[in-house]
């Protein structure tokens, strides 16, 4: 039984290391402050409520686009705004002017990509702001 | 003992049998079911629209008529114009008579006309090759107006489609597009990315607002060029171009391929 405080020593620090991302993330404290979006001035509401958008904003744009581009259909009937046209380009870009402060400076707060070829926000990669932004 | 065993295994093997078969005889089911629809929708299917083009190549002698519909179209769509000739893009370009139709042209035929430049784009076919062979169906032909049309979202850049048309009317895009954009990228088109397959979508874009192709009212603001470019319904009997083809003699490339082009031309 001369093993014991060996075998029980390694067995500790098994279970430290093991278990060390949920110190690692309790020891790291709060998290960082949440990113300041800059929200468009001229309109309060958004074509769903703002939690909706926030946790679906990327099942509506599938579904926006597939309607669009392989159905034909370009309506759709917003909870808040009534009947908008389907277009990144006109209705999301038409408020939210500015893509650095509102879509990629979330994005990157989240860790879901910035613009880039590797997962991320590539709308721009192909569609074009509307003039003046 | 021994008796319960077989009884045992005997039907555990009908059970095994009963339950392999299931999926066969359905698999069979569905099979028929396929082969009753597809003879009943072939007749609709023939019925609906489908956008056409006649090209009047007597009327597109003029290479400012010729150049403003590759001008127009290509700025409408933010096509990039790149020199070196293997990575070029193209929608709608010129291509000799000879080379755009090599089934017309024969050992006679006159050397003017063999070097005569045609305009080509894609053709739009009743039986695209290019929406057989795609893997992601990023391009298929819309059941409502016949446009072979492309989803840039879909595309995986595989090129089998490149590999598929008869009529070299897709390009890849080698490289960012946007630095040869002649002017840069603006109005409404997007632009496109490093990766996927491009061509002519007939102006989609523009037909739904009711407005026609840009390159037919490019050729029409030409001198010379009204009627170079005709675009309508072939389901529509009375369209400007079943009256066309109804009255004129007109070609189309490579009929003998199968693919049912719905671009014609009067020689």
């Amino acid at each position: 039984m001369n093993d014991r405080p060996t075998i029980i020593g390694g067995l500790v620090i098994a279970l430290v290391a093991l278990t060390f991302p949920i110190w690692y993330s309790v020891g790291a404290g709060r998290p960082g402050p949440p990113p300041e979006l800059e929200l468009p001035a001229d309109e309060s509401q958004c074509v769903e409520d703002a939690a909706s958008m926030r946790a679906n904003h990327m099942d509506l744009l599938d579904r926006w686009r597939d309607a669009v581009v392989r159905e034909g259909r370009r309506t759709y009937r917003s909870t808040n705004l009534g009947e908008v046209e389907m277009s990144l380009t006109k209705t999301c870009l038409g408020c939210h002017r500015n893509r650095e402060t509102f879509c990629l400076r979330c994005h990157e707060y989240a860790n879901v990509g910035g613009e880039g070829p590797a997962g991320g926000v590539r709308c721009w990669a192909c569609h074009l702001e509307p003039e003046g932004n | 003992m021994d008796r319960s065993r077989r009884r045992f295994l005997k039907r555990t093997s009908y059970a095994a049998l009963g339950f392999g078969g299931l999926p066969l005889l359905a698999a069979a089911g569905r099979a028929l079911e396929s082969v009753s629809e597809e003879s009943v929708s072939e007749e609709p299917a023939a019925q609906g629209r489908q956008w056409a083009l006649v090209i009047d190549l007597r009327k597109c002698r003029k290479p400012e008529v010729r150049r403003a519909c590759i001008e127009a179209c290509h700025r409408e769509h933010n096509v990039p114009h790149i020199p070196d000739p293997t990575e070029e893009v193209k929608w709608i370009w010129e291509e000799r008579y000879q080379n755009a139709f090599p089934d017309q042209a024969h050992a006679h035929t006159g050397e003017a006309l063999r070097d005569r430049p045609v305009l080509v784009l894609c053709n739009h076919c009743t039986h695209p090759p290019c929406v057989k062979v795609c893997p992601t169906q990023a391009t298929w032909k819309r059941e409502e107006d016949g446009i072979v049309m492309m989803d840039m979202h879909r595309c995986i850049g595989c090129r089998y489609c490149i590999a598929a048309c008869p009529y070299g009317a897709r390009s890849f895009n080698w490289r960012d597009p946007r630095p040869y954009i002649p002017g840069g990228p603006g109005g409404e088109f997007p632009t496109r990315t490093m990766g996927v397959v491009e061509k002519c979508n007939f102006c989609a874009e523009r037909l739904r607002h009711g407005r026609e192709p840009a390159c037919v009212a490019a050729a029409r603001q030409v001198p010379g060029g009204e009627g170079a470019l005709v675009f309508g319904d072939l389901g529509d009997p009375r369209s400007a171009v079943s009256r066309l083809l109804a009255q004129e003699h007109t070609i189309c490339r490579k009929w003998s391929l199968g693919t049912g082009p719905n671009v014609f031309y009067v020689v």
